[in-house]
């Protein structure tokens, strides 16, 4: 009973620390430093949308709870606006962290929670690799196409600032685009 | 693309020559750090390479945006010696930290200053009342931007009150506007834009100014006020006359000229 017990708790410890090391020197950030004082919360500005907020994700870290982290939709939806970071007594920045969750979890092969945002930076990302500059309009084309969204709310103030000439129709293009697909090849960014 | 236009402009009429970087390549916005670490700090660094061999050293950067991706990887070339390393092998390049990466408004405010830009003024821009629309990405990570106030910057406000323009003390100054998330959860963000467009509304502006692309995007068409958001280098084009400046109002989603034109700035 007692070393069954011992067992289990030992196993959560090595699962703990495993994972909280990963994500310590995958981001670089003293995780294990968090004393909950939930400035981060208090000031991210998507928390209110986020399924676990981001004291509660490192809490959650710091136990261990890989799946339920990598699987949440709050790494989709923090924009790196570094406000937790700023405000951090401890120094931890959560957007630096959940740019090591987000890259985590595609490794992993998790069910992403958010796949329109993580569509999205695909999308984006692709467009640079093809032009060494993104171009909207062939961007949000492939967007639309990865992830049958239609960005019904966008639509309408997008075809009037198409329409003065913001969104050029042809793309700019870098002309050295081979060092620019060769410095995707070796960042592993392929197709 | 008026932010553009008129940064040209007000440029020339300062007397200060900007040189484009040969064959720059986009930054990585906020989809590559989101997704792969190691390419957004690669190409930024491309793009510090280009600026190199251009043989200035201040490189100055109007987005917002493109700044911040730039100072991060500037802060890693510098910091951070076996991911410089990595780095500069893949760009091709020795990292050189005589090179200065400079926010647009810290140029102007800080470089050309604002006795120069007060000495160019032909039109102050008296009775405008606006809220200085700061966002993230300019003060935060201090340590990394090193520019300004993180949580109450100061040098937009300083650089209208030369202008003769009115900034308006308000609490919502550096609050996230939700970047791309617009793109995807647009209803999100007409709540966090609303939010940030009311609270400048009711600090008595009538106007904000901007120094991101996104972010100006963003505030005008996500709100449902009607408050006009320029960009800083517009309001100076008024301020200093330039004739072009016609140009640009065509470009907003909501017409500036009813505001000018009621104050006598059309």
């Amino acid at each position: 009973m007692e070393g069954e017990k011992l067992e289990k708790g030992l196993k959560v410890m090595e699962e703990s620390s495993s994972f909280l090391e990963e994500v310590r020197s995958r981001s670089g950030e003293r995780v294990e430093l968090c004393y909950q004082c939930m400035k981060c919360t208090a000031g991210c500005p998507t928390a209110p949308y986020m399924d676990i907020k981001p004291n509660q994700l490192i809490r959650m870290i710091q136990m261990g709870r890989k799946g339920e982290v990598l699987g949440s939709g709050a790494i989709w939806f923090c924009v790196y606006c570094q406000t937790c970071g700023t405000r951090c007594p401890n120094e931890i920045h959560i957007g630096v962290l959940m740019d090591a969750l987000r890259e985590m979890a595609l490794e992993e092969g998790v069910e992403v929670k958010e796949r329109r945002i993580h569509l999205f930076h695909e999308a984006f990302i692709q467009s640079v690799r093809r032009g060494g500059r993104a171009h909207e309009v062939t961007m949000l084309m492939d967007y639309v196409l990865r992830s049958r969204d239609w960005m019904k709310d966008s639509l309408g103030s997008g075809l009037r600032l198409f329409f003065k000439g913001k969104f050029p129709l042809f793309p700019s293009r870098v002309k050295a685009r081979e060092e620019i697909r060769r410095i995707f090849e070796r960042c592993g960014q392929g197709e | 693309m008026e932010y553009g236009l008129s940064t040209e402009e007000v440029f020339r009429a300062l007397g200060v020559e900007l040189v484009e970087v040969e064959d720059w390549n986009c930054c990585g916005a906020a989809a590559t750090h989101s997704l792969n670490r190691l390419l957004s700090l690669c190409l930024p660094a491309r793009i510090m390479s280009k600026a190199l061999l251009s043989g200035l050293t201040s490189m100055v950067v109007p987005c917002a945006g493109c700044f911040s991706n730039l100072k991060r990887a500037e802060y890693v070339l510098r910091n951070e010696e076996r991911d410089r390393r990595v780095i500069e092998e893949i760009v091709g390049f020795r990292y050189d930290p005589s090179l200065e990466i400079l926010a647009l408004l810290d140029v102007v405010v800080n470089r050309v200053g604002l006795e120069r830009v007060y000495e160019r003024v032909r039109r102050p821009l008296k009775g405008l009342r606006v809220a200085c629309y700061y966002g993230c990405a300019l003060v935060r990570h201090p340590k990394v931007t090193r520019f300004d106030d993180p949580e109450n910057p100061q040098s937009m406000d300083r650089l209208m009150r030369v202008l003769g323009a009115e900034p308006v003390e308000w609490s919502y100054k550096v609050d996230c506007c939700g970047a791309d998330l617009a793109m995807t959860y647009g209803s999100m963000v007409r709540q966090m834009v609303g939010r940030i467009v009311l609270m400048a509304r009711e600090a008595g502006a009538q106007a904000m100014v901007t120094s991101c692309g996104l972010c100006q995007m963003n505030l005008e068409m996500r709100q449902e006020l009607g408050l006009p958001v320029f960009y800083f280098t517009e309001l100076m084009g008024v301020a200093f006359d330039i004739g072009q400046r016609e140009r640009w109002w065509g470009k907003h989603l909501i017409s500036p000229r009813p505001l000018l034109e009621s104050l006598g700035l059309g």
